[in-house]
């Protein structure tokens, strides 16, 4: 039987993990169709009722896939709920009658490198160790540089004359990546396409509305968990400022945590697990830099972030910045989620002006 | 006279695990120890005031509970618990309870203690630092320590024994499973255990197990777990199989580890009929009713089709 690979979507980061995964397993590994509608639906009907929402994500990507042929799955995930999901999510599965190999590269709440060297190995007997952190490190430039890139239009995108012009560029970097790769190239191609952007015009004005997006991990990462909630604020013209990214949870977050924990003495005493520190001391350190509002996001019943609001609650009243807090579950309320944004954007215009 | 010191313990979360230890240490140390009553209609109602919408029904008892106490008392005991070691968490709520406590009720005085094994900080040395807080001699506080967990000692093997003395009894046996915060609380479990006892039903404890037992029968079910509190309950799962008739799980909504862990354990367990029951704040006593009898029908039925 042919082994054929499949991984749960989170934004575009499916590009680096397509390149690690056919270059060290040197499989068939099987994109799971962009999510749409079906997903979710696929998603929710095997799952358990109040499970938070990722989790019915992550299934519908993996039976639309399994569908499609593959019959590896690989899931990766911590800190909260998500680091248990494999064990049900395999169960579940199972119980539907695919025959899969469920691996969960995760141990004791952290990504494990042993665990995805070990599993390449077996697969591609002939990797070497040399090999293995090569393409390792190609693929973690590769996420910097898309975090990187996307820090910076996030920035900008909503002041663009022309608004197509960012995505065009953004789409043709995402093409040159999913080509042929070397730490050279990597590295040729950032500096290209952070030209390419700086090189597109923009009307900024100097006290543009600023707005700091905070929450839990898969909803911000994953435009459609949270009806593209990004490209909202851009096109009403909001800088939009968010710190996590795939390059902190993996690198950055370890060394940040307790430096955070001290800047939020204030409110904390103790990590709140998960993102929850982060959500209360960004909060903090957002107000202090004079942005206009919050925007606070997470999957419904997601517990560290539950924890975080009543904290951020006084944060808002302390610094006087204006938060708003949504939660996503599997129903798809756009319409809902447009008239709440509404309200806050004509009242942090309306603060703005006085 | 001089007047104690007044150390407020809320009864609900870890009440149900640490009270006895709690009593005793501080009653040791010279204070006096006010607990909350039961929870009632009012405590809830101002619980659900202090916590947000989408908190968890255990928390917002809590937060009820210490809002009952805030005005009662000098202090009020909220401990962090991180986790017992690794692969050993406990759910994030409990990492966090204590900043969200201090942060709703800002005019009450709090003392916590840390856990967090993965760090070195232990139950001793997080109840020695409070310790010192209420007595200036270091011996005084160690020997509270030791005084008071050797009264939890006891106390748990008398429940250990009751719940032995159970399984003789030749009555219908079903197993609850479900957090202590939840189960003894008056109003998540009493009136599930009410409706059981009326219908002569014998009701086994999951948390009333020996604790390392179940935790080497739960790597029969689920490897990966890594909630201690979840990982002692579902190993009373695997123990009792063969002795019981039925199990009971009981959930707050909307509880992160038991969406995940119940949902396991219904799909693993295919012989003995089980019923997942999610209490809310609008949980209606009749319906409830309903949907045990009917559980208790279908038990009976297969009991009475095996023998």
């Amino acid at each position: 039987m042919n082994k054929k690979i499949t991984f749960p979507h989170i934004g575009n980061y499916y590009i680096p993990f397509y390149y690690l995964i056919t270059n060290l397993c040197k499989c068939e590994v099987i994109i799971p169709p962009p999510i749409t509608k079906k997903t979710i639906e696929l998603g929710s009907k095997y799952s358990p009722d109040y499970v938070c929402a990722p989790f019915k994500y992550n299934l519908g990507n993996f039976i639309e896939s399994i569908e499609k042929g593959a019959n590896i799955v690989l899931q990766a995930g911590g800190g909260c709920r998500y680091g248990y999901y494999a064990e049900l999510q395999e169960q579940i599965l199972k119980d539907l009658n695919y025959d899969i190999e469920f691996i969960n590269f995760i141990e004791n709440n952290r990504v494990s490198i042993k665990k995805v060297y070990k599993f390449a190995k077996r697969l591609n007997p002939k990797l070497t160790r040399i090999k293995f952190y090569y393409h390792l490190i190609n693929a973690t430039l590769m996420i910097i540089i898309m975090d990187k890139l996307g820090r910076y239009m996030r920035e900008y995108i909503g002041f663009a004359k022309n608004d197509k012009e960012f995505e065009q560029v953004e789409k043709n970097l995402f093409n040159e990546l999913k080509g042929k790769i070397s730490i050279n190239r990597l590295i040729k191609i950032y500096f290209k396409y952070k030209n390419k952007y700086k090189n597109i015009e923009i009307n900024k004005p100097q006290d543009c509305l600023k707005v700091g997006i905070v929450g839990e991990l898969y909803s911000i990462m994953e435009p459609y968990s949270s009806c593209y909630i990004e490209k909202k604020l851009a096109k009403k013209g909001i800088q939009v400022k968010r710190f996590t990214t795939i390059t902190y949870l993996l690198l950055q977050k370890k060394y940040n945590i307790n430096k955070l924990l001290k800047k939020g003495k204030k409110y904390l005493k103790y990590h709140l697990g998960a993102d929850g520190t982060e959500s209360v001391v960004l909060s903090q350190e957002l107000a202090k830099k004079g942005y206009d509002g919050i925007i606070h996001i997470k999957s419904f019943g997601c517990t560290p972030e539950i924890n975080a609001m009543p904290i951020m609650a006084k944060v808002s009243e302390d610094y006087h910045i204006p938060i708003i807090y949504f939660s996503f579950d599997s129903q798809d309320n756009t319409v809902g989620v447009d008239t709440r944004l509404e309200a806050f954007y004509d009242m942090i215009v309306a603060r703005k002006e006085k | 006279m001089t007047n104690k010191i007044k150390v407020g313990i809320p009864k609900a979360f870890l009440y149900y695990r640490y009270n006895i230890l709690w009593e005793n240490f501080f009653k040791k140390l010279g204070c006096e120890v006010v607990t909350s009553p039961d929870t009632n209609k009012d405590i809830i109602e101002q619980g659900k005031e202090y916590s947000i919408d989408e908190a968890c029904l255990s928390s917002k008892i809590y937060m009820g509970h210490v809002s009952y106490l805030s005005d009662k008392c000098d202090y009020i005991l909220v401990p962090r618990i991180s986790d017992y070691g690794k692969n050993e968490k406990v759910c994030v709520k409990f990492n966090g309870l204590y900043d969200v406590v201090k942060n709703t009720f800002l005019f009450t005085k709090f003392i916590d203690y840390n856990i967090e094994k993965t760090k070195h900080k232990t139950e001793f040395m997080g109840l020695f630092k409070l310790g010192l807080k209420f007595s200036k001699n270091p011996f005084k506080v160690i020997y509270a320590y030791k005084y008071a967990k050797r009264k939890e000692r006891i106390y748990n093997n008398k429940i250990k024994i009751q719940q032995e003395l159970i399984l003789k009894n030749k009555k219908l046996k079903i197993l609850i499973v479900a957090h202590p915060y939840n189960i003894y609380d008056k109003y998540i479990g009493k009136p599930i255990i009410d409706f059981l006892t009326k219908m002569n039903i014998d009701i086994l404890y999951a948390d009333r197990l020996d604790k390392e037992i179940s935790i080497k029968n739960s790597y029969k079910l689920s490897k990966g777990l890594y909630w201690s509190y979840s990982r002692e309950l579902i190993g009373a799962v695997e123990y009792y199989k063969e002795k019981i008739n039925g199990i009971i799980f009981i959930t707050a909504f909307p509880c992160g580890p038991d969406s995940l862990v119940n949902e396991l354990l219904i799909r693993k367990i295919n012989d003995i009929p089980i019923i997942n029951i999610l209490i809310d704040e609008s949980t209606a006593e009749a319906g409830l009713h309903t949907r045990l009898e009917s559980f208790i029908d279908i038990v009976k039925q297969k009991e009475e089709k095996n023998e």
